[in-house]
């Protein structure tokens, strides 16, 4: 499939409904499932994954297509995308803090969380594997980091609501948790055929 | 080769450039100048580089606050009340805080970053743990085999403590023992005292610090203690107006403290300090005790002897500090009962003021 060619505006819809970063390629599970236990924190953490995706994906197409390729490090691309993000992410946090403190605590305090989050990485990758242009990595960016931020939210509601069932014990907590991420994954499914992108 | 060299210079570069703008940022974004913090309302202050975070700013100042997770907000022990500059509390500590916590400026300090000058209250116990390296001014014998040790802290430095409290001592290796080992003595010097701190030891045998003390320890060594600890001091709940002391052996150290405290202090209690002993040899501070009595009139010591030796002469109270007790403590009316000694001394002396209708939360003991 040549990917490359795909519509960005497709991309976009696509990277939330179809290819969905949680709930299609299981990436950024770690606080997909430790944090969505609030909807308040988990809106706090989905932003700051989405703001996170969208710039370290813009930069690291530039890097690539500037840095590793004219050097033939392509094999190297793992090591120097994860030192972008690292950095990226810790200056995002210390401007944010600096500059717009209402903001930093409403998300910025989660960033130095997510500077492992696999969506992030994932993401990089992607646009990298499916040779997308500059305008299709960052609208890839933006859908992926709200498709993340729409499932993390989803989850956090249902969770909200599930505070007082009454669960078997062994379900109760992290098991009960991967149930929902499955059934939520399931009902995506049924958006397969409108968009495909991988 | 070339390929080789190749990567790992542009890998180095790449680092390289990313370390420095880095640095940069945090140079211009995380610069706040200094700041001051204020500990217990002028208490203490101290001025800091701004942009780090308070537990750590703390630390730095040899002030630590509790903290397992290494400031990641996932232990919740390093909370301190910040009264002024720390900004909206931050979802991450939300969890760790409870309502009236939240209301009273609670918050965890390895999430609190200092950009302004602020004022921070802590628990006096974690503000004046502090370690000293003293000299042995004093080591006299009080019976066969417990000795007081007076030690004077370094010039400068005070100790502030609660009388009751209690002081860690570091031993150094000394004959056949290569290790150091740290045990706990009650202070039995008053808090007005806070150049010194007197000790009451009595030799365990075989026991290594107090082995220490009484065989290798002369007077001008040096000798290192931390403190001060410990949750045995003074309450005088509301509706109090007697107290009942109750120690036995060099049990009797914090209650020294505590008395010569409510001396200093003139506070007003019926005070009644029972102490316990074998024989007459075992005995001692009777003369500090009766110039007590003199000073104070409503404070009475009442020694006892379990079995008198023949050459005692003792015409003061026999039998076991249990039946003492028994014997003089009439009702729990308005009493708080205080206790320092041997477990098994003591876990017989509580069950002597159950029986009399003391209730638990009027009964505070150092056991050791």
């Amino acid at each position: 499939m040549e990917f490359s060619t795909i519509s960005p505006i497709v991309i976009f819809f696509a990277s939330i409904a179809t290819s969905n970063m949680i709930l299609n390629n299981f990436l950024g599970m770690c606080s997909y499932i430790a944090i969505s236990s609030e909807y308040k924190t988990a809106t706090g953490l989905g932003k700051a994954v989405t703001l996170v995706i969208v710039v370290t994906n813009a930069i690291n197409w530039v890097i690539y297509h500037l840095v590793i390729v004219p050097l033939k490090i392509e094999y190297m691309q793992y090591i120097i995308f994860i030192m972008v993000i690292a950095a990226t992410v810790q200056i995002i946090e210390m401007a944010m803090d600096r500059f717009v403190p209402d903001l930093h605590v409403s998300l910025g305090i989660f960033l130095p969380l997510i500077t492992v989050n696999c969506a992030i990485l994932g993401s990089t990758l992607f646009m990298v594997i499916r040779h997308y242009g500059l305008l299709q990595a960052i609208l890839f960016g933006i859908g992926s980091g709200l498709g993340w931020w729409m499932a993390i939210c989803m989850l956090a509601a249902i969770r909200e609501r599930m505070q007082r069932a009454k669960l078997p014990p062994g379900l109760a907590g992290a098991g009960i948790t991967f149930i929902i991420t499955g059934i939520m994954a399931l009902a995506f499914v049924g958006f397969s055929g409108i968009f495909t992108i991988q | 080769m070339q390929e080789v060299l190749q990567t790992i210079g542009s890998v180095t570069g790449i680092s390289l450039v990313l370390a420095l703008i880095i640095t940069l940022a945090d140079k211009w974004l995380n610069d706040y100048g200094e700041v001051t913090v204020d500990i217990n309302k002028g208490e203490r202050k101290f001025k800091t580089e701004g942009g780090q975070m308070l537990l750590n700013a703390l630390a730095a100042q040899k002030i630590f606050i509790p903290s397992a997770c290494g400031g990641k907000a996932t232990c919740g022990l390093c909370k301190v009340q910040v009264t002024d500059g720390a900004g909206p509390l931050l979802p991450t500590e939300a969890p760790y805080l409870t309502a009236k916590e939240q209301e009273t400026h609670y918050r965890l300090s390895c999430q609190v970053k200092l950009k302004n000058d602020m004022a921070i209250l802590i628990p006096e116990e974690l503000f004046n743990i502090k370690e000293f390296i003293g000299t042995v001014e004093q080591l006299d014998n009080l019976t066969h085999d417990i000795k007081l040790l007076r030690i004077k802290l370094p010039e400068g430095e005070t100790i502030k403590f609660k009388a009751g409290q209690f002081v860690q001592l570091y031993t150094k290796p000394y004959g056949k023992i290569k290790e150091t080992v740290f045990r706990a003595y009650s202070i039995a010097s008053p808090p007005s005292d806070n150049t010194h701190v007197d000790l009451i030891i009595r030799l365990v045998p075989g026991g290594i610090a107090t082995g220490y003390v009484h065989e290798a320890l002369k007077v001008g060594d040096e000798i290192r203690i931390s403190g001060p600890y410990g949750d045995f001091f003074l309450r005088g709940d509301e509706g109090i107006n007697e107290l009942v002391m109750i120690a036995g052996g060099s049990g009797l150290a914090p209650i020294r403290s505590l008395l010569y405290d409510i001396a200093e202090k003139g506070l007003d209690y019926r005070i009644r300090f029972y102490f316990g002993a074998v024989a007459k040899r075992d005995l001692y501070a009777e003369e500090e005790m009766a110039k007590l009595e003199a000073e104070y009139p409503n404070f009475k010591f009442v020694p006892a002897l379990s079995s008198p030796a023949a050459e005692d002469e003792w015409d003061g109270d026999t039998g076991r500090i249990t039946e003492v007790v028994d014997r003089y403590v009439e009702n729990a009316d308005g009493k708080e009962a205080y206790l320092c000694g041997s477990p098994g001394m003591l876990d017989a002396c509580i069950k002597v003021l159950h029986s009399k209708g003391f209730k638990d939360d009027a009964i505070f003991y150092d056991k050791f």
